[in-house]
């Protein structure tokens, strides 16, 4: 028989009403009243319109990748929201914490701040959106009418967000981890952190990291054996070929990620000596395996980033992109070679000169491949007919900041420069540098490149370069103080200072922040004033910026089947090609296509692991034990589920097809 | 052309109807293949237990190595019989994904003990005399 306190712990496991973080923190309290208002704003309007079914139907349960991959870049810029307000903290804490004034955040929120910083943008802001425009436009560049396997697709995306879920409840349930974005032990083990922080960290990553694994393989089948007739793979587009090279980095390397989890959370939970300091464990054995992952994660996030610039430059400069084969080459080059490198992360861990030296020269050969993308940008732009449009505005600020950012890595990939440079704000600076200067750009200059394709209208040009001006120069502001700071060996993960002389440079890179967050702001001001203005934005032909690639030969936005006619190709740039040899649109001899059909299994899924994951974290073990259950029993049911396809009627398609013959029409 | 066997949709209904889609070019395997490959497997299986069962070898590290060996031995006989991978299955591209793993694989592996070998060597146990001598 259970007394009440057993039976309570039997129900709830860790969890109490003291749990619950915003009963005794101002600032969270502050958050989670913002949120409440803010969320049951949205949902009382979503009910007031009465969307919840076309949000259902048309959305959520949606099976077609162009649907998904907004709902990733969605899910993702939510998420940016929260990072940068972590961000922002950040800065104004060290702004200010300087001798007597303790700052606002006390170090063990503060240390929940960075490392939440680092997990969001890594896994939730920058995954989602890589993953959303490669969802988006990957299909549609093949000539191809959905991903290999639709259903896996939405799944994927549901896991994602319910990864992303996990991690937003431990701001306002609980606390999060306060070990730095990669948990290495003995910190993040169970003796140093005893709390639920690590364990949201662990069951956030793990359940995104489905998703994000299921998506690589889905892709990879997409862009091996579904592209268009006559699409060899020297003929794919460029930004196909740096996502199959991403989407192998992530399926090598996610499964590594996962395996280290596991053995951190067998640590936690059940008492083994992994990576402990007792009974043979060896902390500096995770900190190896986290960063064999982590250094191909790198490359998973740049490699579209090159591709976008790669199609964004062509275009914009009117020809085709210089140097194309050595371009792939490059691509498949730093794909092998960003396995090769990883020590580079812990030089100071103590194996030795000559494991240094070998990481060292690796890393220093990996800048090469990268170094001739570089030029074959510029030369792509030589002697080209640049309009310059947005995301060229992204692609010129890319190649400047990102060329700084490589050469302070080179610097650091020298191992006596990292012995004084490690772990210092000049790292910090580093890689934000290449990371704002070179994910961030790409994937800005990728939504203002395809926005038109997938809403029909352009983004407005004034805000984007508003956007553009206020995100570069705040990027120098924020971190150029930094690399000074790093240099004179401040180091990072630090909330308050006593040298009141290095004051002034944290407070240039709070305003560097500001000017990052004027940038933001400009950004979703575009998004409004876009819609607002969409009728003057208007494309009506499918193909606004004069493009090269199959995307471009669809309408925008395209049909739910993408192209009506399986197109052909002859080279590459083939919508390019297609329209220099004079391509008529075909008018007639449609027939009923093929299509898969709509599911919220994906949704029951996602929904089942964040109670698993929560049961988990909080050692509701009832809780974990049914929802596991649940998600094998709704597993099997829906292999169960035959009616999985329907056939568009041939009257549909040739009303679509016969009002875009129109709107030509009208265009002409 | 809207049923071209590229078409999405397509394949992924074919498959819920007949489990196996076309455009695999792997054989399909025969009875005899999977016995032989399930006998294969209880065999390489049998070895180990009994090896460590009955005690059969002195030295622990060579029972170790050797079970490590037949566990290889088995990964490759369940990826021919059970997996049906050869060369030219979809085009090569299935020996391209292997050769990639193992390459992965290999280097995650080597790395590791290579790294953490120096590690060892260089770092566990230390007293100052030692640290002034490092290399």
């Amino acid at each position: 028989m259970f007394t009440n306190s057993n039976l309570m712990e039997f129900i709830f496991g860790r969890l109490s009403w003291s749990s619950l973080a915003f009963t005794h923190d101002p600032i969270i309290l502050m958050t989670f009243i913002a949120v409440v208002l803010g969320g049951g704003a949205v949902v009382g309007a979503v009910t007031y319109f009465r969307l919840w079914g076309y949000l259902w139907k048309e959305w959520f349960t949606s099976v077609d990748h162009k649907k998904i991959g907004i709902m990733y870049v969605v899910l993702s810029l939510i998420m940016l929201l929260r990072g940068f307000a972590d961000a922002v903290m950040m800065r104004t804490q060290q702004a200010v914490a300087f001798g007597a004034n303790e700052g606002y955040l006390p170090p063990h929120h503060y240390d929940q701040i960075f490392t939440a910083h680092g997990v969001i943008m890594i896994f939730f802001f920058a995954m989602p959106l890589v993953t959303g425009i490669m969802n988006y436009v990957v299909p549609l560049q093949i000539g191809a009418r959905d991903v290999s396997f639709p259903f896996l697709n939405n799944f994927s995306f549901w896991m994602t967000a319910a990864g992303a879920v996990v991690i937003m409840l431990s701001l306002f349930v609980g606390e999060f981890a306060r070990t730095g974005w990669l948990a290495y032990p003995p910190l993040s083990g169970a003796d140093y952190s005893p709390g639920v922080g690590v364990d949201y960290y662990i069951w956030g990553l793990q359940v995104a990291g489905v998703g994000t694994t299921l998506s690589g393989i889905n892709l990879i089948a997409t862009i091996v054996k579904m592209r268009a007739p006559g699409m060899t793979m020297m003929k794919m587009p460029i930004f196909t070929w740096t996502s199959l090279c991403t989407n192998v980095l992530i399926v090598a390397s996610f499964p590594i990620l996962t395996a280290t989890l596991v053995l951190l959370t067998l640590d936690r939970y059940v008492g083994t000596n992994f990576f402990t300091n007792d009974l043979g464990g060896n902390p500096m054995m995770y900190v190896n395996l986290i960063w064999i992952w982590g250094h191909p994660e790198v490359y998973i996030l740049i490699l579209p980033a090159f591709g976008i610039f790669s199609e964004v430059v062509s275009t914009y400069s009117g020809k085709r992109l210089f140097g194309y084969a050595s371009m792939v080459y490059a691509t498949v080059v730093i794909t092998i070679l960003s396995y090769l490198v990883w020590l580079h992360h812990f030089f100071t861990m103590g194996s030795g000169a000559s494991v240094n030296a070998f990481f060292g020269i690796t890393t220093m050969i990996i800048s090469i491949p990268t170094g001739a993308k570089i030029f074959n940008w510029l030369f792509t732009m030589y002697r080209g007919r640049i309009r310059y449009e947005v995301p060229m505005y992204w692609t010129v600020g890319f190649m400047v900041t990102f060329v700084i950012g490589g050469m302070t890595g080179v610097m650091l990939a020298v191992p006596p420069a990292d012995f004084v440079l490690h772990n210092s704000l000049f790292l910090i600076a580093h890689f934000h540098n290449v990371i704002i200067g070179g994910v961030v750009f790409g994937l800005l200059a990728g939504i203002n490149f395809w926005f038109p394709k997938a809403f029909g209208y352009k983004l407005d040009p004034f805000w984007g370069k508003m956007s553009f001006w206020f995100w570069l120069i705040g990027f120098y502001f924020a971190f150029m103080p930094l690399y000074v700071l790093g240099l004179m060996g401040v180091t990072r993960r630090v909330n308050h200072f006593d040298d009141s002389s290095l004051q002034i440079w944290f407070v240039i890179a709070a305003f560097g922040a500001f000017l990052i967050a004027l940038g933001i702001a400009s950004f979703i001001i575009q998004l409004v004033v876009s819609f607002l203005k969409r009728d003057q934005l208007r494309d009506l032909t499918g193909d606004p910026w004069d493009g090269r690639t199959l995307e471009w030969a669809t309408s925008s936005p395209p049909p739910e089947y993408n192209f009506a006619f399986t197109p052909v190709v002859h080279d590459h740039d083939s919508w390019y090609d297609m329209k220099k040899r004079g391509y008529v649109r075909p008018l007639e001899g449609f027939k009923p296509i093929h299509m898969p059909k709509n599911t919220g299994t994906g949704v029951i899924l996602s929904g089942l692991s964040v109670a698993l994951a929560f049961g988990l974290i909080w050692y509701m073990w009832w809780l974990a034990a049914l929802s596991f259950i649940g998600i094998l029993v709704v597993s099997i049911a829906h292999t169960f589920n035959y009616k999985r396809d329907y056939y568009i009627p041939v009257e549909t398609v040739v009303a679509t097809e016969n009002a875009r013959t129109k709107q030509l029409a009208e265009q002409a | 052309m809207s049923s071209e066997p590229h078409a999405p949709a397509h394949e992924s209904a074919h498959n819920t109807h007949h489990g196996h889609s076309h455009g695999h070019e792997a054989a399909h395997g025969t009875f005899n293949s999977y016995m032989t490959g399930f006998i294969l497997s209880v065999i390489l299986t049998a070895i180990p237990f009994w090896l460590v069962m009955g005690n059969v070898i002195e030295s622990k590290a060579l029972a170790v190595a050797i079970v490590m060996g037949l566990g290889a031995v088995q990964i490759v006989v369940h990826m021919i019989y059970f997996l049906h991978m050869n060369t030219k299955s979809e085009g090569g591209w299935t020996m391209l994904a292997l050769i990639f793993t193992i390459i992965i694989v290999a280097i995650a592996l080597a790395g590791s003990l290579w790294v953490m070998h120096h590690l060892n060597t260089n770092m566990m146990p230390m007293n100052p005399e030692m640290m002034k001598n490092l290399p």
